[in-house]
């Protein structure tokens, strides 16, 4: 070995001792609380806000809100970065200390490092008198992060379409869903039902059929601890449903080529008769349906085809959870744009949405839900942590888009299997995942 | 950059008429100069190549999950699960479609290189034709052809205009979705084998095919006798080159399909287990034995086919 081969492996060998350090170093700062300023017009201070809606800080309507808000804290100035690839970039940016002051709590976090990454925002007891969703970020009894939306997941629907179908009462069980959609098939000339293969995450959103179905509370616990694809359970039925439509030529011609945003516009105009998504999606569509020149009215929403007691069921959870980061400088500052953002700025009624204040009044657009009498049920997330472990443990991955892709793939013959051997599959790794990780 | 600069220095000392041994500081400052010169690209290689490599080699001896604060050292565990998991290299068979593309890729590549290096008609416009693919950014590739293959879409209307309506899902099964991607994938890459290929064809001594050209030889003959050994070398390192760009593919499927429908390769898989499933350090070690199966097969080849000096003259 000559001398500078000896140089270089040395390089090499000093680099490789070295580098591992620069991992990990987020989270020397544990615990911390974002307490809520007392006087408003006293909080200085510039903080950050991470967001995924780019499009409202490309159109200027998160600048409004900034600026409404500073007519209660002057002194606060709010600058917004939207993220496309949100959960990817954050991810890497949090292993340093520089990841905003406000941020929406990322899908990959564990619950359990919560308080290494974000401040408190109080405790859950005085928290949840007012608030929804408090035990989605809640670790050793502090609250990390508050949405400021609540979702319930549901069928998106051309009404003008399912009428010119025949269809005037929502379907109470799948068979009568699928009965459904042939009538629309027959009689009209729209899809169906769109799959939105392959922009992947919209179908996802079966995953949120889960505590729909049997109007279960306990939901994630069943999934925690039960086999989410025994006979059924909630996901083997939703999955049931989504393979038949497929199987039963129900949907688009060519899924692989889907498009998400022009099927906001084809569903507007009759072109698209459902598609499953959540109470978010409504305002897209009915903004798409005014561009696109159709009736906004048109665009209706229904729940999933199942009925416990006679009534339907819709599950109601939290969008991404806004968190303080716990380097921040201005923690203050940073909270109070949170308890402003969630309480007073009209972004919960601007979305159609739920509110996650506990006494604020149903959407509008959800008025058919209170005419049916639709029960809304919050599922507990208790064990909300321990099914993240057993999904990437198992690599099933119930809130990534392939599950659902090979499903419809092994619906419509591109792929082979029988449904019972796909959700045996499905079923044999989470549970030998809940055998490794132990109880 | 290097070349020039050392050439420069050795003008400058022959021509110096007095051959006086340099002083210790002018020949400290000789021994520098290609290292001031080549601080910039060390540099950046270091920073952007080696060291995430020595990283990631550090992780796949961990249980990271990409994001926490604490990672536990687990030893050779995380290589073990990559070896006797048969589902992971499962996903080779889709490399095949790739390799099998890259066959057609370097001939069509090696026949427009060949004509091209003859006097032809308008030969700069169909250079910058061929080219041109390659300059795309590949993520902006992936949604063109996106629309291409849509329902209906630009190949459906092509195809129309010549009167055949196929009504095929282009996208639709594992054997037609592959094919196409890979068929994307030829599109691209074919401009870069082109250049290569044309630069080696045109370093060749016009004499040589003049020479043929009186003994009698056609043009078969010339590919044949001097541009197939004289461009060899470069034809190797194209072999090996697509051969390892076959086994790594990414960006044309996972912006197209994502890797639904049959079409998910090694990387996307590697790329899913670190940041979809969070488990950084096994796919680490899925990333360090790909890097090993990729050198192994170069090695492999180089020894079937041995580097020999071409000497046409």
């Amino acid at each position: 070995m000559n001398r500078r081969t000896a140089v270089s492996l040395a390089v090499a060998a000093s680099a490789a001792l070295l580098l591992p350090g620069c991992t990990g170093t987020g989270g020397s700062a544990k615990g911390a609380d974002a307490k809520a300023p007392d006087d408003p017009s006293k909080v200085t201070g510039t903080i950050k806000v991470l967001t995924v809606r780019t499009d409202l800080v490309q159109d200027g309507t998160l600048k409004k809100y900034a600026a409404e808000f500073n007519k209660t804290y002057p002194k606060v100035k709010v600058e917004f970065e939207g993220l496309t690839n949100y959960e990817a970039e954050v991810k890497i940016r949090m292993n340093t200390e520089n990841y905003g002051d406000v941020l929406l709590i990322p899908a990959v976090i564990k619950k359990a490092d919560y308080p290494r990454f974000f401040a408190s925002l109080g405790t859950q007891t005085e928290r949840a008198k007012k608030y929804r969703f408090t035990d989605y970020t809640t670790v050793d009894g502090k609250v990390y992060g508050q949405s400021p939306v609540g979702v319930a997941p549901g069928f998106v629907y051309n009404k003008r379409i399912w009428k010119q179908a025949g269809v005037t009462e929502w379907p109470t069980t799948p068979a009568e869903f699928i009965a459904d959609l042939k009538a629309i098939k027959a009689k009209t000339d729209a899809i169906p039902y769109y799959t939105n293969f392959a922009a992947g995450w919209t179908l996802t959103s079966w995953t949120y059929v889960d505590g729909a179905v049997s109007c279960d509370p306990q939901a994630t616990t069943e999934l925690a601890e039960g086999d989410p694809w025994a006979k059924g359970a909630d996901l083997r039925v939703g999955d049931t449903l989504l393979h038949d439509i497929v199987k039963q030529g129900l949907v688009e011609k060519d899924p692989t080529t889907s498009n998400w945003e022009e099927s906001k516009p084809r569903t507007a105009k009759g072109e698209i008769a459902t598609q499953w998504l959540g109470t978010w999606a409504i305002v897209q569509f009915r903004d798409a349906a005014k561009k696109a020149g159709a009736d906004p009215d048109d665009i209706g929403f229904m729940p999933f085809p199942a009925q416990t007691g006679g009534r339907f069921c819709a599950t109601v959870s939290p969008d991404y959870n806004q968190a303080v980061n716990v380097h921040s400088q201005h923690k203050e500052a940073a909270r109070a744009w949170i308890d402003w953002f969630t309480d007073k700025s009209g972004y919960v009624e601007d979305n159609l949405s739920i509110s996650p204040l506990k006494d604020a009044p149903m959407p509008s657009v959800l008025k058919p839900y209170e005419d049916q009498g639709v029960q809304l049920i919050e599922v507990d997330d208790a064990q909300g942590a321990r099914v993240k472990q057993l999904d990437s443990d198992s690599e099933v991955g119930i809130y990534a888009p392939e599950y659902r892709q090979n499903l419809v793939d092994l619906a419509r013959g591109a792929r082979k299997g029988t449904l019972d051997g796909f959700l045996g599959d499905l079923s044999k790794r989470w549970t030998d995942a809940q055998k490794n990780l132990g109880s | 950059m290097t070349d020039t600069t050392e050439k420069a220095v050795v003008e400058v000392s022959t021509a110096a008429p007095v051959p006086a041994p340099a002083s210790r500081r002018t020949r400290a400052w000789r021994g520098l100069t290609p290292w001031l010169f080549l601080i910039a690209p060390l540099a950046l290689l270091i920073t952007f190549t080696y060291a995430p490599i020595v990283n990631m080699l550090a992780y796949s001896f961990t249980d990271w999950d990409g994001v926490s604060p604490v990672l536990h050292y687990t030893g050779a565990a995380n290589y073990e699960e990559v070896l006797t998991r048969p589902d992971l290299f499962e996903v080779f068979w889709v490399s095949g479609y790739y390799l099998a593309a890259s066959a057609v890729q370097i001939v069509l590549a090696l026949y427009f290189a060949t004509v091209l290096s003859f006097d032809v008609r308008f030969r700069n416009f169909f250079k910058g034709v061929l080219f041109f693919p390659y300059l795309i950014n590949g993520v902006a590739i992936g949604f063109v052809f996106l629309y291409f293959f849509q329902d209906g879409g630009t190949l459906d209307s092509v195809l129309g205009l010549f009167g055949a309506h196929t009504d095929h899902a282009w996208l639709g099964t594992p054997v037609s979705a592959n094919t196409s991607l890979a068929g994307v994938s030829v599109w691209r890459y074919l401009g870069l084998n082109f250049v290569l290929f044309l630069g080696a064809i045109q370093s060749i001594p016009g004499e040589l095919y003049e020479a043929a050209e009186l003994d009698g030889a056609n043009r078969w003959h010339q590919f044949r006798h001097i541009i197939a050994p004289g461009i060899k070398p470069v034809l190797t390192l194209t072999v090996i080159l697509s051969i390892s760009g076959s086994l790594s593919v990414f960006e044309i499927p996972y912006i197209m399909t994502g890797g639904a429908t049959g079409t998910e390769t090694f990387v996307i898989q590697t790329v899913n287990l670190a940041f979809r499933f969070n488990k950084t350090g096994l796919a680490s070690a899925a990333a360090v034995v790909l890097l090993l199966i990729i050198l192994l097969v170069t090695w492999v080849q180089r020894r079937l086919v041995p580097d020999d000096k071409v000497d046409l003259v």
